[in-house]
């Protein structure tokens, strides 16, 4: 097995000062850098708050989730991989042994939120189009500069913005929005998530692991196997449906495109005329339907129900078994008549 | 393929058996994690290297976090009803609507790779409410397992547009990676990015559309059998009958 450490190996030490002052990195990164800071202060504010509650039955492992969890989301750019790996696997225990629980809320009455909405009113929008008009402002105004280069850099800091936006806005129309407030409803959605909060980057961490052990090339020789040679529409039905089951194995199409295409889609599909184009992008699309059927997408599809406070786990997934299995069927058909009504050839 | 390799899959196995049983996810995935690593000849030090550096590699997954500084606070003030109040005002309006128009405009900014604020600053706020107020608004008090699958749907709306839509996108991390993907193989294959996006417009339209239609028609079927045939219609009734107000009988 051939495991590449050398982005690990690679690493070096750079103070935070030393990082925000080499004029190198761009602006972008270095914004970015800043929310996850705010980000983790969000958290060790839950922490603090937890240690101290009285109410939370496990005030200790509550504590030490969010503590460790702020601290890899705000100093993680510092830190060394290695303090980073025990840090989450610290976070992880009480996680794993339901030691994070919600303490005392201070969730507002439905006669205070109703009272709020009839004072505010439909002003009450403006701060909440807020973050996805700034998105979309830092998007277009600096897509093509040189100091946000990347578009989702760009929308993250621009989303980032819109919150901050949004805070004064909620501060000035009315004055009882303290940051006191803020901090303490911030703690209460946080603690609504619970530890779901970290699988994310979790499952992103395992995808990785996966990837250095090889998992993709093995399933691309067990699923490339069943395929007669020279078949075309069999090679693409068979990579299409590869395609969803390793992202539904990984939680993400963006690992498994790579290692299928290799596999399963040079050699039985693309190397007998298939036209690259059509192939190359719906077997992208084809995964993304594995993504709306998988747990291990945790961001799109288990996230949510803890947010939306759904009963069932499975509760979004159930949803989007029904609408991705025809959108597959349509790709694989797509892709079939598209080869079979003879257009060929390489882009 | 020898032993050596079959073995590799122990940590896939793991994930599909812990899911299946409904084990805790982070057991599920630290297992995994653990094992597969292990099998993989890795020290434990080499683990948690991996595990820190990959971690914090995906921090952008956590934006949410930031969303939340200001969510709480929004509903706090009145968001929630506000949303409510405004999709009363849209007579014979239903849950499916919204999720259509809410689908619709998801898909066209998704178009330009912008989310929205996603399930957090957007569904759970915006959405979820207004559909609510759809429901409310025609007198009825919402039904708990109505609710639950419109819940779900908004996580499906939200997921949808943005995966299928925000390949449209002229140089989004989609294309890029099926064209870096065809350019590294043995053979060489070369395709243009705008190529890319023009194969993928009719995926996602039939994508958005499958949703929108059949989240609207199970939503409709779902109003019949909670609130009665009178529910879905009766304001669209009135409507009707205000126009043709001393237009005589029917």
């Amino acid at each position: 097995m051939n495991f590449d450490w050398n982005w690990v190996i690679n690493w070096e030490w750079v103070s935070p000062f030393a990082w925000f002052g080499n004029p190198d990195i761009n602006l972008g990164l270095k914004l970015l850098e800043i929310v996850f800071i705010i980000m983790g202060l969000i958290c060790i504010y839950a922490a603090v708050k937890n240690a101290k509650d009285k109410e939370n039955a496990a005030s200790i492992g509550t504590a030490v989730f969010w503590g460790a969890l702020g601290i890899v989301l705000a100093t993680g750019r510092y830190l060394p991989p290695l303090i980073n790996g025990l840090l989450i696997f610290t976070m992880a225990v009480p996680a794993v042994f339901r030691k994070v629980k919600i303490g005392k809320t201070n969730a507002p009455s439905s006669e205070q939120t109703k009272k709020q909405s009839d004072k505010i009113g439909m002003k009450i929008f403006l701060p909440a189009f807020s973050m996805g008009i700034f998105a979309i402002l830092f998007a277009l105004l600096f897509s093509n500069e040189s100091a946000l280069p990347t578009l989702s850099q760009a929308a993250l800091v621009g989303v980032s913005v819109g919150v901050i936006v949004a805070i004064v806005m909620l501060i000035v129309y009315d004055r009882k929005n303290t940051p006191d407030i803020f901090m303490k409803d911030s703690e209460r959605f946080l603690s609504m998530i619970g530890p779901l909060c970290m699988l994310p980057m979790l499952l992103a961490s395992l995808g990785a692991i996966f990837t250095a052990a090889g998992v993709g090339d093995v399933i691309a020789t067990m699923v490339g196997g069943i395929i007669p040679y020279g078949n075309v529409p069999v090679g693409i039905i068979v990579y299409a449906l590869g395609m969803v089951i390793f992202t539904m194995i990984m939680g993400n199409a963006f690992a498994a495109i790579t290692v299928m295409t290799v596999g399963i889609g040079f050699p039985f599909v693309l190397a007998h005329g298939a036209n690259p184009v059509v192939i190359g992008m719906l077997a992208l699309t084809s995964g993304y339907c594995g993504t709306l059927m998988t747990p291990m997408a945790a961001n799109f599809n288990i996230v949510p129900v803890a947010m939306l406070d759904m009963k069932s786990n499975y509760g979004v997934i159930k949803q989007q078994i029904y609408i991705a299995l025809p959108v597959l069927l349509f790709q694989i058909v797509f892709m079939i008549l598209f080869y079979n009504a003879g257009w060929f050839g390489h882009a | 393929m020898g032993f050596s390799e079959i073995i590799t899959l122990v940590g896939v196995l793991i994930v599909i058996l812990g899911f299946a049983f409904k084990l805790d996810a982070i057991l599920i995935i630290m297992l995994a994690a653990i094992v597969t690593a292990l099998v993989g000849g890795l020290g434990p030090v080499d683990m948690l290297e991996t595990l820190g550096s990959t971690f914090v590699g995906n921090r952008p997954m956590a934006i949410f976090i930031m969303i939340m500084l200001v969510i709480g606070t929004l509903e706090r003030n009145g968001l929630r009803e506000s949303a409510a109040k405004l999709i009363a005002k849209v007579k014979g309006s239903t849950p499916g609507m919204v999720l259509g128009a809410y689908g619709i405009m998801r898909s066209i900014f998704a178009a330009f790779n912008v989310s929205f604020g996603g399930v957090a600053g957007f569904v759970r706020p915006v959405v979820m409410p207004m559909m609510e107020g759809a429901v409310e608004a025609k007198g009825k008090k919402m039904n708990e397992k109505h609710l639950e699958t419109l819940k779900g749907m908004g996580g499906g709306i939200e997921n949808i547009a943005w995966f299928f839509c925000q390949v449209l996108f002229v140089g989004g991390a989609g294309g890029l990676l099926v064209q870096s993907t065809l350019a590294n193989l043995e053979t060489p294959i070369h395709v243009e990015l705008l190529d890319l996006v023009i194969i993928s417009i009719p995926v996602a339209i039939f994508a958005v559309l499958t949703a929108i239609v059949v989240y609207y028609i199970r939503d409709r079927k779902m109003m019949k059998k909670y609130y009665g045939s009178g529910a879905s219609k009766s304001s669209s009734k009135k409507s009707v009958s205000k126009q043709k107000d001393g237009g005589g009988k029917r």
